[in-house]
């Protein structure tokens, strides 16, 4: 009998259906894959299995777990179930654990809420989960915040908290999506292995077919809401049935975009950094003690030639952010000048700085926090026109915009509506839009595709390419993703610690990186190839 | 996750437009009342009438009459006059001057937010009646002196409100994305972070309103605000105290007075914030 055995589950919210007729097992030790785009249902069904459906949801069909009904429990009796016998992970530890509550406690609460120990044993029990998740006491006191810790350190305390009651069975979901390429790996082979040692089942839901393709025993695809493949993931990976599938994996490799061979640069560069230093003050310890400094980026020196596109990798920490925002001079530099078209650009005064404004454009990873949440589209697009010498009628404005959201294939109507009425991806094309404005020569790219799912990274990806070849935009582009560098890049610059350890052409970066750091974070970014082979 | 928000939200908006819905009935009762009094009062206010004087509430006498034989009611109405146009015209001064600062502090960060807070401080650690003495003693009592002793103290309590609510805004990529654009501090200011905060202001208001209303009537009651003949809530407690036991409703009415408009701008202050907030997630 399976551990868990969701049987032509159905799910409709307020008429409009979700879910049709979802049916997957599983067995006790298995991790199995749910894998599929955002919005595909694949969440949905694991919160159908935690009866935590959105009100106005109607739920048909039946979800067992070990043999017992969970679709007919009372609310009360769920509450039982969850964290009892099914453990959660969920995609953001800073959301999912509390702020106020030290990492023990935390741990400690979930077994406290099910009455399984005294305070002393609950605490006891905390202990051992969290030195089990790698957080030893000595290194990690049980008092800590989860604010003094790193992304991937929270992740394992919601790990620790997830597995402290033994439940039979584990519902990740996207557990290391918001993590970087090395503790991803990390933490995903803590899971996998906690899992395997416990003998639990893990139901694993992501949009990353590479990652899963590396621990999953089993891979269920879900499009709009409906299983169209399953099967072993060697089986399905190097023979995908359905073409959904295809386009999945097609994306989890997206294809090149930069020409093989570039015209000779053109000297000067349009942007060039020579030993940018750039300091964040730190709390000073004491009332009298010195203010001490955080050097985030250390003698950084980079060109960047019309038409070009530039990578810039790292982890998070790693500089990467600060660098842009010197080199965009949002930020002043401690040491070192940038210099743009060959004119003074950080040393230069804001007011000398205007006319130079439109030559360079930026896009944001957040497709939340990139928009006044007041602001229509129009006036969002529109507003690096304020660059312009002449202020444009409103008329003039309106078809300028239209025009814009056209060049990225959004609809002239899109121009009236608010930037959260629109998907992920779509606010990426409105954001490409307002960074067009102003026909920059170079756009830089702040982890532009890194909260988008795998298809709508490659669409993004796709038009990023088709604008800069039809326009001759150079990119700057700063991602964690070597996938999106690989896409995008011409040349390559490894940014660790707040220098930068390696440059080179994008694919001699790649295939053989000369520096240990480049070497691991290849290594750790998951890949097809390595399961498939 | 996503559904236990939603539920939460649900109950919490219940709350929150029950006490929008009740404190929109007693600051509109006030606040009508008020200008009603402009135009219209049973008696006039201030007239004395020594041989009807302490006189029970009654048809004639709604609220009764106090020592001076003066119509309680009337009196009542024309006091809101006073209290709303000090609470008023102090969270005028307060919002006037404490927004822009605030709003300078988080765009110009540095030395200038020292400066902005540190000197906020510095006005927060004198209560509204010392200042108000320290006014009076200068300038005389009056209504003026109220309201630049309350609106003094109402500056730090918006800069510090502004400047919290706009480092936030400040702190999201759209800022960053106006700056690109060319624009400077001033204009992202006016542009972005005040919209965007706009909501958080106005529910401060309200709350300062009400404790507008509580330092006026505090004022008056020492002698320091509006002076007579000029109708105050604040004055006609201190006037009666004495009274109380053999007129209760000298005090009562006033005191009610105080409490509905206190109340009502608490209530429309609570009620504002559950509004807003629903928003900020979506």
């Amino acid at each position: 009998m399976a551990l868990l055995d969701i049987r032509d589950v159905s799910l409709t919210i307020d008429g409009r259906t979700i879910l049709s007729a979802v049916s997957l097992t599983v067995e006790p030790g298995q991790i199995v894959a749910l894998v599929g785009a955002s919005g595909s249902g694949k969440s949905m069904t694991a919160l159908a299995v935690l009866g935590l459906t959105p009100p106005g949801a109607r739920t048909r069909g039946s979800i067992r777990l070990d043999g017992r009904e969970l679709t007919t429990l009372t609310e009360r009796q769920m509450n039982a179930v969850r964290g009892r016998d099914v453990g959660l992970v969920f995609q953001e530890p800073m959301t999912a654990l509390n702020p106020v509550l030290s990492i023990g406690s935390q741990v400690a609460e979930t077994v406290r809420v099910h009455g399984m120990a005294s305070r002393a044993e609950a605490a006891r029990i905390a202990d051992t989960m969290l030195t089990r998740v790698g957080l030893p006491a000595d290194r990690f006191p049980r008092s800590r915040r989860p604010h003094e810790l790193s992304g991937g350190q929270r992740q394992r305390v919601a790990i620790a908290a997830a597995l402290a009651l033994k439940p039979k069975l584990l519902i990740a979901d996207e557990p290391t999506t918001a993590l970087d390429v090395t503790t991803q790996a990390r933490v995903l082979g803590l899971l996998v292995d906690l899992v395997r040692q416990d003998g639990l089942g893990l139901l694993l839901i992501s949009h990353d077919l590479a990652l899963v393709s590396r621990v999953a025993d089993r891979v269920v695809v879900v499009h709009e809401g409906a299983v169209v493949e399953a099967g072993d993931p060697a089986t399905v990976f190097a023979a995908p049935a359905h073409p959904y599938t295809r386009r999945l994996l097609a994306a989890t490799q997206p294809a090149r975009q930069r020409p093989d061979v570039l015209p000779a640069p053109v000297q000067p560069p349009l942007l060039a950094a020579e030993g940018i230093v750039r300091d964040y003050p730190l709390p000073r310890a004491g009332w009298w003690s010195r203010p001490a400094h955080l050097r985030a980026v250390d003698q950084v020196s980079l060109a960047v030639h019309r038409g070009e596109s530039v990578g810039i990798v790292g982890e998070s920490g790693s500089g990467k952010s600060t660098l842009l925002r010197t080199l965009l001079a949002a930020d002043a530099p401690q040491a070192g000048a940038v210099r743009l078209l060959d004119r003074p650009w950080s040393a230069a005064g804001e007011a000398a700085r205007r006319p130079l404004r439109r030559h360079v454009q930026m896009v944001f990873q957040d497709p939340v926090g990139s928009f006044d949440p007041r602001w229509r589209v129009e006036r969002v697009v529109a507003e690096p026109l304020a660059l312009l010498d002449a202020p444009l009628p409103p008329a003039l404005r309106r078809a300028r915009v239209e025009e814009l959201l056209a060049q990225v294939g959004l609809a002239p109507a899109d121009a009236d509506r608010h930037p959260h009425e629109f998907s992920g991806g779509q606010r990426q094309r409105i954001a490409i839009a307002r960074a067009l404005a102003v026909q920059p020569d170079l756009i830089a790219l702040d982890e532009a595709t890194s909260a988008l799912d795998v298809l709508t990274r490659a669409q993004i990806l796709d038009l990023l390419g088709s604008l800069s070849r039809r326009l001759g935009l150079a990119y700057l582009v700063v991602s964690h993703d070597l996938a999106v560098v690989r896409a995008l890049t011409d040349r390559l610059l490894v940014m660790r610690d707040g220098r930068i350890v390696e440059e080179g052409p994008t694919a001699q970066v790649l295939s053989q990186p000369r520096h240990p750091y480049t070497a691991s974070l290849l290594a750790a970014t998951p890949t097809l190839a390595t399961q498939v082979a | 996750m996503t559904v236990m928000i939603t539920l939460e939200a649900t109950a919490d908006g219940s709350r929150h437009s029950k006490a929008l819905a009740a404190g929109l009935f007693l600051t509109g009762l006030v606040v009508a009342t008020a200008l009603l009094s402009l135009a219209w009062t049973p008696y006039d206010p201030t007239a004395i009438n020594v041989a009807g004087r302490m006189a029970a509430p009654s048809a004639t006498h709604w609220f009764g009459t106090d020592a001076y034989g003066r119509d309680v009611f009337s009196h009542v109405l024309a006091g809101g006059r006073s209290a709303l146009g000090v609470a008023l015209a102090a969270v005028g001064v307060g919002a006037g001057f404490g927004v822009p600062l605030g709003l300078l502090a988080a765009g110009r960060r540095g030395w200038v937010e020292e400066v902005a807070m540190r000197g906020s401080d510095v006005v927060f650690a004198f209560p509204a009646l010392i200042t108000a003495v320290l006014i009076a003693a200068l300038c005389g009592p009056g209504a003026v002196d109220a309201i630049a002793a309350i609106g003094l103290f109402n500056i730090p309590v918006f800069a510090k409100v502004a400047r919290g609510a706009a480092l936030g805004v400040w702190a999201r990529d759209y800022t960053l994305a106006a700056r690109l654009a060319g624009k400077g501090g001033g204009r992202i200011s006016a542009e972005h972070v005040l919209p965007n905060i706009a909501g958080l202001l106005l529910v401060q208001a309200a709350i300062q309103l009400s404790l507008g209303i509580v330092a006026d009537a505090g004022l008056s009651f020492v002698g320091l605000g509006t002076q007579a003949p000029q109708p105050s809530w604040g004055r006609m407690l201190a006037d009666s105290q004495t009274l109380a036991g053999q007129a209760p409703w000298l005090v009562l009415f006033p005191g009610l007075a105080v409490v509905a408009a206190v109340l009502g701008f608490n209530l429309l202050g609570e009620g504002l914030r559950g509004r807003l907030a629903p928003k900020r997630g979506a």
